[in-house]
């Protein structure tokens, strides 16, 4: 099976056709010694049994579908509603490419309008463009775009330590060979383990900076108010520099959005919103911000104009600051956007409208809670985190995270937290633990009961069980 | 024919989701933390459906026709790979679940790892890089890194011929190198004289789009290849245009030392309307510690173990023809991910695009060795039959055997005033997709034609056909084309009144 169509005899009328005798003479530009060479790929498959090698390998697989979860820290297991997948099913929108030709593409176009649309009133932003790849390379675009923002003269980026260990990673690696400073992040400035220390960030802006950026809800699920962010925000206007806020975009649901305490940029991963956890990817990345830098942004927008009839239709726009325009003068080079996962995300934020994210943000936030307090209860486990948080929290463990997390995988089938000792080596033997709607109170009870065995007995019960099903 | 916004059959306390009541008891929200409103739409299930349905058909897709869009690869995307990528025992796993729990998905990571490098001939695969743009990003920085790493800092130039794709350009400045365009030769290729006067101790790299963005496999690339490398530079692979070469020849043997792949290209995935795509790097030894990452490694592996010589994709070959045996599944349960030795970081969140990965490797499973030469063969065989059918209608600037795709010099130059455009959206009358236009820029008025090799012959000859028809309406009625499309849900649309009072959101109406 090769999804070519041709018979013998068509490929050589074709052949024929262009004067040639052998489909070998198409090649003859490439060098002779090191043309067809040999390649060793297992042998083809039938569909059949491709599925059954594949059916196979994955459900070696613990999945989230046989297994209590409580992992989040940047990958989140929420309910993705049955007509999202129906939607990003059509293969009218997933075999299409970039709407460059708007006449028939006005299918994706208009849903990029509208989801650009649902990403600003989420965020309290005025521009939000068409998408990128992921949380964090949204963040590292911000950096770009702020820098770009002062033409280049400021070169100092203020990251919050309490940003997302891999966002922070991105943002450094997109800069690396830009002449930057990335300053601010340093673990040993958190106060009692995971508190932010705004007034550390506040003395670090100067005339030099660019940007500074923060998480709200941050890395270890706590929130700021919005009073204290506003006070920052200013304190970075005051220096000339731009405010980027990262969000958890279902938090915005119910809480106060960045555009409300001085966000200039609002950046966060968009995969909560009706995208499979699936691994890590593909994700989308949402980007939002002011209406006075929106010629700025990078990647794709979509606008709304008219046809020559005087009918509404959408285009892409702003093109101008593209790549495939001003090339080397282009401040990014992204020249797609994650539009399937955008649509999974419009979908997804239509479908549950004001009231239903609303709903999924409470549960969220009631259920975290809920299980923080009985965690909190038990002996030897301490809650790190404070009020307020949203729906995940810092608890440390009696022993070693990842002794614990073995022994609740194999002996309760449950999927426990972050260990927070793999990137700040000050809270070892500190988990981060995410609920959300997906875990029912049964699930948090029976996380609880299988902590009160692990602190006396991790050789505890005999064999897996499973739950959720 | 248009649809409403979402917005507009919104109304007021409707919701399209059921969720289940709170189980537990509530905690008090904090005071002075919660948002007042939220403008999103209030609709039902039945809205949502019909909304989005009704949208969809506004759309041309793959699904429903010849979409020979240049340099994009529109292949068929075959529908198993959409059951794979959802089989809930891939889509259903945490990133940071313990590597313990996820062989299934390393195996598979890995696997797609070896096959990569085989069909390349690279020594090392990062899967990381989520589209082609940030896959070229990933490898300028690490020919940057692999200078620094030698206190190698002179070099600041990168070379790029004026054949190539505009994001190179673009990953160039962000890395902080000043881009040198270097000249095309009458017969398209890299102009060896330009390329040799500028070939010093300055140079970082040539980035070479390999066959180019008019379809022609450049005739001296061992000769390019060795005059980058004579002068301290590394010669990067732009591989949007890898699907006329699988099987036809590994272009690290060419001489390339680092290239991106794009999986939603070459090896069948989706484009979704504009991604999501996946944009794996291979590189050749010396730069395998530069790649980002983790990827994945065998678990006893050495620590900077990134990947050996190719060989090795053999052995794992072989595993495959038997039928799966509890040994086997042992011997899998033996991968983690690892860092490479000097990597230049992450470029993204996590370890890439896993569902894309998913529908690749599936691609090449299905297909195997011979499928995807033949795959390649046919791409190649397609351009040149559809080449041959319009070039005497066409302008053809660069008349030579094209690979994977041609460029045209725009309309019959007896239709005057009009344009390529103009041919363009009278395509979509005929029920065609247009192909890639006004690109390459070396190309006046560009019309560059894929037409890979899931295409008929007789949807090429339908095609081939439409477009003599046009050259034939562009000299009796150009008005016909100034007009086109004439049968599409909305007509052309008023691109400078979008971008000179940009309206990018809908606003609620004003409650007065």
């Amino acid at each position: 099976m090769t999804y070519v169509p041709h018979s013998q005899a068509e490929r050589q009328a074709m052949l024929a056709a262009i004067g040639v005798d052998r489909v070998e003479d198409l090649f003859a530009d490439v060098p002779e010694a090191l043309r067809f060479p040999k390649v060793s790929l297992p042998e083809p498959l039938s569909e059949l049994e491709i599925l059954q090698e594949l059916q196979w390998m994955s459900e070696s697989n613990a999945d989230l579908d046989h297994y209590a979860c409580f992992l989040g820290a940047g990958a989140y297991n929420h309910y993705v509603p049955s007509v999202v997948d129906h939607v990003i099913s059509r293969s009218e929108f997933y075999t299409a490419y970039t709407p460059y030709q708007p006449e028939v593409s006005q299918g994706t176009l208009q849903t990029i309008f509208e989801y650009q649309s649902m990403i600003c009133a989420l965020t309290g932003m005025e521009a939000a463009n068409a998408s990128h790849y992921d949380g964090a390379t949204s963040m590292a675009e911000a950096v770009l775009m702020a820098v770009a923002v002062s033409r280049g003269r400021r070169h100092k980026v203020i990251l919050s330590p309490t940003i997302h260990p891999e966002y922070r990673e991105t943002v450094r690696t997109y800069t690396q060979g830009m002449g930057l400073t990335v300053v601010g992040d340093d673990p040993g400035k958190l106060r009692e383990g995971i508190d932010l220390d705004l007034e550390a960030l506040k003395a670090l802006l100067d005339s030099d900076t660019a940007c500074l950026i923060v998480q709200n809800p941050d890395f270890f699920g706590q929130m700021e108010s919005p009073a204290v962010l506003q006070e920052l925000a200013d304190a970075v206007h005051e220096a000339g520099a731009m405010f980027v806020v990262s969000a958890d975009p279902i938090s915005l649901g119910l809480f106060t959005p960045p555009g409300d305490y001085g966000a200039d940029i609002v950046v966060g991963e968009g995969q909560p919103l009706g995208n499979a956890i699936s691994f890590g990817g593909p994700y989308l990345g949402y980007f939002a911000c002011k209406d006075q830098f929106k010629r700025k942004i990078a990647g794709r927008l979509v606008g709304e104009t008219v046809d020559t009839h005087g009918r509404r239709g959408f285009v892409l726009t702003l093109v101008a600051r593209e790549q495939h325009i001003r090339r080397e003068k282009a401040t990014s080079n992204i020249c797609s956007n994650q539009a399937l996962c955008a649509l999974a995300a419009g979908v997804y934020l239509a479908t549950l409208g004001k009231r239903g994210l609303r709903t999924v943000a409470e549960l969220c936030y009631h259920k975290a809670h809920y299980a923080a307090s009985q965690i909190a209860a038990l002996e030897g486990y301490e809650l790190v985190s404070k009020e307020p948080f949203f729906k995940e929290f810092v608890v440390r463990f009696p022993r070693p995270v990842s002794e614990l997390n073995s022994y609740l995988l194999d002996e309760w089938g449950i999927i426990g937290g972050y260990d927070l000792g793999r990137v700040y080596p000050h809270l070892a033997g500190c988990a981060l633990l995410c609920v959300t709607e997906m875990n029912s109170k049964g699930e948090i009870d029976y996380l609880v009961e299988a902590l009160t065995t692990a602190n006396f007995q991790i050789e505890g019960s005999a064999g897996s069980r499973e739950v959720g099903s | 024919m248009t649809e409403p916004l979402i917005f507009e059959i919104s109304s007021p306390g409707r919701c399209g989701a059921s969720l289940p009541a709170c189980d537990v008891p509530r905690t008090p929200l904090p005071a002075g933390m919660v948002r007042d409103d939220l403008s999103l739409p209030e609709v039902s299930e039945v809205d949502v459906i019909r909304h989005y349905v009704r949208l969809s058909q506004l759309n041309y897709g793959v699904d429903k026709g010849f979409y020979p869009l240049g340099s994009c690869t529109m292949k068929y995307n075959p529908k198993v790979n959409e059951v794979a990528a959802r089989l809930p025992g891939f889509a259903r796993t945490h990133p940071y679940q313990d590597p313990d729990s996820v062989q299934g998905n390393l195996t598979l990571m890995f696997e797609l790892q070896e096959y990569l490098k085989e069909l390349s001939g690279f020594a090392a695969v990062s899967l990381q890089p989520a589209a082609g743009a940030h896959g070229e990003l990933t490898g300028v920085l690490i020919i940057r890194a692999y200078h620094q790493s030698r206190g190698d800092s002179k070099r600041t130039k990168m070379l790029i011929p004026d054949s190539a794709h505009g994001t190179n350009p673009a990953s160039t400045s962000m890395c902080g190198y000043t881009t040198v365009e270097i000249k095309s030769d009458a017969r398209g290729n890299v102009d060896l004289e330009d390329l040799r006067a500028h070939c010093d101790d300055t140079v970082a790299g040539l980035m070479l789009t390999n066959p180019n963005t008019l379809g022609l496999f450049d005739e001296h690339v061992l000769e390019i290849a060795d005059l980058v490398h004579s002068c301290g530079g590394l010669l990067y692979g732009d591989g949007a245009n890898f699907n006329a070469l699988m099987g036809i020849a590994k272009p690290a043997q060419l001489g390339f030392d680092v290239m991106h792949f794009n999986l939603h290209k070459t090896f069948s995935t989706p484009h979704g309307g504009g991604g999501p795509g996946s944009g794996p790097v291979g590189v050749s030894q010396r730069l395998a510690q530069f790649l980002p990452g983790p990827i994945v490694v065998p678990a006893m592996a050495e620590d900077g173990w990134v990947g050996g010589p190719a060989e090795h994709a053999d052995e794992h070959a072989e595993e495959h023809t038997g039928k799966h045996t509890e040994e086997h599944a042992e011997e899998c349960h033996a991968l983690r991910l690892a860092m490479p030795k000097h990597s230049i970081g992450r470029v993204k969140s996590f370890y890439g695009n896993f569902g894309v990965l998913i529908k690749a490797y599936t691609y090449i499973r299905v297909l195997g060795a011979e499928g995807l030469r033949q795959a390649s063969q046919d791409a190649v065989l397609n351009a040149n039959y559809l080449m041959h059918r319009l070039k005497d209608v066409y302008p053809l600037p660069y008349d030579r055997t094209c690979m994977h795709e041609f460029v045209l010099g725009g309309p019959p130059p007896e239709a005057e005033g009009v344009h390529t455009m103009d041919v363009a959206k009278r395509l979509m009358d005929y029920g065609f997709h247009p192909p890639t236009v006004y690109f390459p820029l070396i190309v006046h008025e560009a019309i560059m034609i894929e037409p890979t090799e899931t295409e008929s012959k007789a949807t090429l000859d339908a095609f081939a056909e439409a477009m003599i028809k046009i050259a034939e309406e562009a000299v009796i009625d150009p008005d016909l084309l100034h007009s086109a499309p004439h049968v599409t849900p909305v007509t052309r649309l008023d691109e400078t009144r979008a971008a000179r009072r940009p309206r990018l959101r809908w606003v609620p109406p004003r409650q007065d």
